[in-house]
């Protein structure tokens, strides 16, 4: 189960739409509320296009037990480096937290040999979900297989996965 | 006759804004302490001795990222995704390079040494501007004869011609 913590960057689905706030599902025990001026050249005038059901790459604005979670796709400079809307396509499933920290630290293995496979991309959110895009179908399978199995795998049997991956 | 017998002023009134502008800065001072001093007495506190704060030595961190120096979340591989490529570069030096600045050298479209050429001879166009009518004359005679050197300068600098009787 995820606990919310302030300045944690995590991936959330839209569920509720009301006014000018978004409510998103993290994983937690409460829904976090998003504003849409929360964006990167949001306005008034100039909403956000977000839908229900979009994903949503935020991080936490406000996150203690006393309050409902909020979440801003946008840092402290006003930019969103990378956070905002994650765009269509791409595959959402769901790991433990603690297979997202081993994945995120610094030399990672498992994420350095799987980028020597073929092209795609990653977003990985501490609330323990991850998102991933490739050029095709087959291929994005195949990465959320091997992630989702590199967990209870040690290095040589992921090694020969992958070996046999790469040479198929 | 007025007996001198001064009527003698309420304290409140003394204290009022305009008795006081006549007052040295010292009565102020005076006043002012005595005013503590009944405030204070009316203050309730507790009688007891200080207790001193315990100094913690655990601080509770509540989120990953910086015990394990965690990486960003968003990653491309092989080029799948440009622009979060170089988020990539960007936010992985700002991890470990925290207290050296890297500055952004945007591809200048002039070069430094054009730049400060066009500047010098801006200043000095600019610095025209301002300068006073008969200067800038003197400025334009200046010009000319350092562009043509055989051509004598006949204009001399205008000077004010008394009116002859």
């Amino acid at each position: 189960q995820y606990v919310p913590v302030k300045g944690d960057h995590v991936i959330g689905i839209v569920t509720a739409k009301t006014g000018d706030v978004f409510k998103l599902d993290v994983g937690g025990s409460e829904q976090a509320s998003l504003s849409y001026l929360a964006f990167e050249g949001a306005t008034k005038r100039n909403r956000p296009n977000v839908q229900v059901g979009d994903l949503i790459y935020g991080q936490f604005l406000v996150a203690n037990k006393d309050m409902e979670p909020e979440m801003v796709c946008i840092d402290s400079s006003g930019r969103s480096s990378g956070m905002g809307i994650i765009g269509q396509d791409g595959f959402l499933f769901k790991v433990s937290l603690g297979l997202i920290r081993k994945l995120l630290a610094p030399k990672c293995e498992i994420i350095q040999e799987l980028s020597q496979l073929y092209p795609f991309e990653l977003v990985l959110g501490m609330n323990g979900r991850i998102w991933v895009k490739a050029k095709t179908v087959q291929q994005t399978l195949i990465i959320v297989n091997i992630l989702e199995a590199c967990e209870y795998m040690t290095a040589e049997q992921r090694k020969q996965a992958l070996a046999k991956l790469s040479g198929k | 006759m007025a007996g001198e017998v001064k009527t003698k002023l309420s304290k409140n009134l003394l204290r009022m804004k305009f008795m006081q502008r006549g007052l040295d800065s010292q009565t102020k001072k005076l006043l002012e302490e005595e005013e503590k001093k009944i405030i204070s007495e009316e203050h309730w506190y507790l009688d007891l001795p200080d207790l001193k704060e315990k100094e913690s030595f655990i601080i509770e961190e509540r989120s990953f990222m910086p015990c394990e120096d965690l990486l960003y979340g968003r990653m491309s591989f092989k080029g799948f995704n440009p622009e979060i490529e170089k988020l990539m570069i960007q936010m992985n030096s700002r991890c470990k390079e925290e207290e050296v600045e890297v500055d952004d050298k945007m591809e200048a479209d002039v070069s430094d040494e054009e730049m400060a050429r066009r500047y010098e001879t801006l200043v000095g166009t600019i610095g025209k501007k301002f300068l006073r009518k008969r200067d800038q004359c003197v400025l334009q005679d200046e010009d000319e004869d350092g562009n043509s050197n055989t051509r004598p300068s006949k204009k001399a600098k205008k000077k004010f011609l008394k009116p002859q009787d």
